[in-house]
């Protein structure tokens, strides 16, 4: 799954640092039907999970209520340089992930 | 007008159209596909009876959007957000869509400040609430009134 993450920068040591994070998705609702009348499976993001280091820093459950190609707006303090992992699940049980490497400048 | 058939008098016309109006009867009202349920069924599953403090919590929407396929909402809440004061729980819900239960997100004091933003779906206009659980197990809220000219669900018939 395609991903994109941005950080704001310059990242300072103990100040809080913007995480946008961009994933392609269709976010089925399961509420669509196609034109012969079957209905689209709903299929949703519905786990994410942001860590830094080893710490879980971020954790979202979403539902058919987030638009598709879901965009997620949330900010974390770095302590020390390190690397901010974000991984998600579908309801397919497909999986995705993202990472970005942050470096920290003293405060 | 023929003589034969009863017209309609003046006043009787314009009494019809007051009971309409006192009726609801009328042309079909944009957006009137869902039922618009209240905030309190809503919250009641995740605070466990309590009344959340309508205070802290302010949500941005745009007060009126075109499409209702991807509505901008950001979500901040006023807290410190430290070890002993901070947003651990932050719950987007909409009155009209036809699952409430928007997204569900968990913060704590390594966020920093108690701010989201996202982008969501919402099915008519409609007040969207954001319901939000502080470290001291307390829940505050905050709502935004949404008109929503194109609702993101189709009739479902």
């Amino acid at each position: 799954m395609l991903a994109r993450i941005q950080l704001s920068s310059p990242v300072r040591r103990g100040q809080p640092m913007e995480v946008r994070l961009l994933v392609q998705h269709p976010m089925e609702t399961g509420f669509r039907f196609d034109v012969l009348g079957t209905s689209a499976p709903k299929n949703v993001i519905h786990s994410l999970h942001a860590s830094y280091g080893t710490r879980t820093v971020f954790r979202a459950r979403l539902g058919s209520g987030i638009s598709a190609n879901p965009y997620l707006q949330f900010w974390v303090v770095p302590e020390e340089s390190g690397e901010l992992l974000v991984q998600w699940q579908d309801d397919l049980g497909q999986k995705g992930e993202v990472r970005a490497r942050v470096d920290v400048t003293p405060a | 007008m023929s003589e034969a058939a009863p017209a309609l008098s003046r006043r009787q016309g314009l009494g019809g159209l007051l009971a309409c109006a006192l009726l609801g009867v009328g042309p079909a009202r944009g957006q009137a596909l869902a039922p618009t349920l209240d905030l309190s069924l809503l919250y009641r599953p995740f605070t466990g009876g309590a009344t959340p403090s309508e205070a802290r919590v302010t949500v941005t929407t745009p007060r009126l959007a075109d499409n209702g396929f991807t509505v901008p909402l950001s979500v901040r809440i006023d807290s410190p957000m430290t070890q002993a004061d901070h947003v651990q729980r932050l719950v987007l819900l909409s009155n009209r869509n036809p699952r409430p239960v928007i997204a569900d997100f968990d913060l704590g004091p390594w966020s920093g400040k108690a701010e989201i933003a996202t982008r969501v779906r919402l099915n008519g206009s409609q007040t969207v609430m954001a319901l939000a659980q502080t470290s001291d197990g307390r829940w505050w809220q905050g709502t935004a009134e949404v008109e929503v000219t194109e609702s993101a669900c189709m009739d479902a018939a």
